[in-house]
């Protein structure tokens, strides 16, 4: 392929589209809720109404409002009407409204905060493009970016770019990006490999599903992007089997891509040559460990090994690998068009851009929300959430999923920013955020986070295998109202062990939640134990 | 030794679509989890058989492959049910009472998760986290998710199933 020819295909691609645009979300959690049927019902009704020549039905990734969903949005010259809740049975009147009818629908304020505080930076295409089709993409500009680092730019001068930018991982740890490509492209190796990770096992996160479902050549592009800037040639991308949607659109994006020589050998008539490979994940929480990742793209069960040596020395089959969550590699594109100091300028001191949060849990506004970095939870949880669907009062917002810890209502000033989570005990991680009013039993929860690890745990290391089972063992004990102070002092003691002494981030992580409940609401537990044999009872 | 085809278990054409995987892949060990997909895929199941028959094609050491089949939570190593019900255990399925909704269908097919009726009609099952929280509490039906369910919503749906044809 040829700059001009991906500019002809905008233009052509472009120069077709109609007056009307009526994009129907069709990701996962909208298909759930007969979207396909919608999409159904919209094409029969503009054939009925013979406003082909006017109207294009279009299928879209993630509108971001999934607790409204199904959403349909028509957009005319510059106006967009944002629709809510459509069935197959009254969406016909949504085409009915664009020739002057009502539309019996729900409609929907798009100058709601939820809307109207998002930054979309990585889900700038998300709901506006049709994700299986390659053309919408080049129209909105695609593959441009590659093509420009082809051949305008040096490989070193792209990791300067990202290094410039100040963007760092979003899978969770936030690790900066640009460091981890220049230490993959110092390294020494003929053959070097990219590697997506995309096995978002988090429960209560669905970032980089919507990512891969609604804009699958982002990720594709970012990638090749990376491979230019290391020297890579191969590319994996991990998808975990739970995600059979953001598959399939992947496997067709692939494809296109391919077949439009914007993947393969001599890209743009260089001598750079990019393929990407799907894997898919098979059940695995751990696998989103990198090492654990590594192991499991190269056939073996997906158990992590001591760092270093770190991935970009070596990696996949003992190569140096850069892995780079899907998230992060969708902000690549952005940032090479647009700019380093654009980037940097967005967000905070020393977390620049934007991070999509899974906005769910007892939360009237439940949905993907892309905010810019410095954001309180405040202005997410109230403003853009709307607090609780039943009126109870909000005690806390969990982070980070089982790595994670959970933020109480007082401290929802804080910004949200890579440090700032830090420092109130939680983290950034990969963007799950889960709501929990004062319903939700928070001995409950950290008993849940801990199942969760105790199943998930690989089995490799001994302080997670048996800490693991052993702390799940004491918070049942403690919600059975069997247990006393001295297995507190036991859970807390095996906290601090299990953090110190695992392998790998699951294990080192895998107490945050209990840490994190006791910190702030240690009164549920207190509450819970028994008396000491011969203590008084008051 | 060169890699090569190794005849199959048994003459069910099944074998070969899952021969033409192992062959793309230049049969070598790396393979193995793409392989065992393959293999779920064509059977619904891993059985020894296959697991032999993999091993051999592969060269990778039978211990091995069991080891694979076991670590990862997607294999299945017995025969499943015709129909297949995943209950969504992700924490905003958990917030939103999934715990019940898990319990409803357990009384209701008399079987724990991950269990089989003795039927063999149903496969209950639970998954981590599907990615739908937008519409939790989320269960799967044969491969179709359903979102904002009720106790009483989760069975009357997979009634539905089960008396589809």
């Amino acid at each position: 392929m040829l700059f001009e020819e991906l500019t002809a295909i905008a233009e052509k691609t472009k120069s077709e589209r109609k007056q009307v645009c009526v994009r129907c979300c069709m990701s996962a959690g909208c298909m759930s809720s007969q979207a396909d049927e919608i999409k159904k019902s919209l094409e029969q009704a503009v054939a009925e109404k013979n406003l082909a020549d006017k109207v294009e039905i279009r299928r879209v990734g993630c509108m971001g409002f999934c607790g409204k969903g199904p959403m349909v949005s028509v957009e005319e010259k510059d106006e967009t009407i944002i629709y809510q809740e459509v069935t197959p049975e009254n969406a016909p009147s949504i085409i009915g409204a664009i020739a002057g009818g009502k539309a019996e629908a729900e409609l929907g304020d798009s100058k709601h905060p939820f809307f109207t505080h998002q930054m979309p930076v990585v889900r700038s295409h998300g709901g506006r493009i049709d994700p299986e089709q390659i053309d919408g993409y080049i129209e909105v500009g695609g593959y441009t970016a590659l093509h420009h680092v082809i051949q305008d730019l040096s490989p070193s001068q792209v990791v300067e770019i990202i290094m410039q930018s100040g963007l760092r991982g979003r899978g969770g740890a936030g690790y900066p990006s640009g460091l981890k490509w220049s230490m993959v492209a110092k390294a020494k190796g003929e053959q070097k490999y990219i590697v997506c990770n995309g096995d978002e096992g988090d429960p209560g996160a669905f970032m980089d599903r919507s990512v891969l479902e609604s804009d699958p050549h982002t990720v594709i592009e970012g990638m090749a992007i990376a491979g230019y800037a290391v020297g890579a040639s191969l590319g994996y991308i991990y998808v975990r089997a739970e995600y059979p949607l953001a598959i399939n659109r992947l496997q067709l994006a692939i494809k296109q891509a391919k077949k439009h020589g914007l993947l393969g050998d001599g890209l743009f008539d260089s001598t750079f040559n990019f393929n990407i490979e799907i894997r898919i994940g098979a059940g695995a929480f751990v696998c989103g460990e990198e090492t654990a990742l590594i192991a499991s793209i190269e056939g073996r069960r997906g158990q992590p090994r001591p760092r270093p040596p770190f991935p970009a020395e070596s990696g996949l089959w003992g190569c140096p690998t850069l892995i780079n969550n899907v998230e992060t590699l969708a902000n690549i594109v952005p940032i090479i068009t647009k700019g380093a100091d654009w980037y940097a300028s967005l967000g905070t001191g020393k977390s620049k851009g934007t991070k999509v949060f899974a906005l769910t849990g007892k939360i009237r506004n439940n949905g993907l929300i892309e905010v810019p970095m410095g954001i309180t939870i405040r202005e997410i949880v109230e403003d853009m959430g709307g607090g609780t669907p039943d009126g109870t009062k909000i005690k806390a917002v969990q982070t980070g999923g089982p790595s994670g810890g959970c933020i109480p209502v007082e401290l929802f000033d804080t910004p949200v920013d890579y440090e700032s989570l830090m420092k109130v005990g939680s983290i950034m991680g990969s963007g799950g955020m889960v709501v929990m009013s004062e319903e939700t039993n928070m001995v409950d929860v950290a008993k849940f986070y801990m199942e969760f690890c105790m199943e998930e745990s690989c089995g490799k290391c001994i302080p997670c295998r048996v800490g693991t089972v052993q702390m799940y063992n004491l918070l049942k004990k403690i919600l059975e109202r069997k247990a006393t102070i001295l297995d507190l002092e036991a859970l807390e003691e095996l906290c601090d062990m299990v953090q110190n002494t695992s392998l790998c981030g699951l294990g080192q992580t895998a107490p945050n939640p209990v840490i994190s409940t006791l910190r702030y609401f240690r009164n549920e537990y207190l509450e819970l134990l028994q008396p000491l044999p011969g203590e008084k009872i008051d | 030794m060169k890699a090569q085809q190794i005849s199959p278990p048994s003459a069910d054409k099944r074998w070969k679509i899952i021969d033409v995987k192992m062959r793309k892949l230049g049969y070598k060990s790396h393979a193995l989890i793409e392989t065992l997909h393959s293999v779920q895929e064509a059977f619904g199941f891993l059985e020894l058989d296959a697991l032999r028959w993999v091993s051999k094609s592969l060269r990778v050491p039978a211990s091995k492959v069991y080891g694979v089949a076991t670590f990862y939570n997607l294999f299945k190593l017995k025969p499943q049910g015709k129909h297949n019900c995943v209950v969504c255990t992700g924490t905003a399925c958990y917030v939103k009472g999934a715990a019940k909704i898990l319990e409803a269908i357990e009384n209701f097919a008399s079987i724990k998760s991950g269990e089989t009726t003795g039927d063999k009609e149903l496969s209950l099952l639970t998954a981590r986290c599907i990615g739908a929280c937008g519409i939790a509490p989320a269960v799967v039906y044969d491969g179709n998710a359903a979102g904002r369910l009720s106790p009483e919503q989760a069975i009357e749906k997979l009634k539905g199933y089960l008396h589809a044809v």
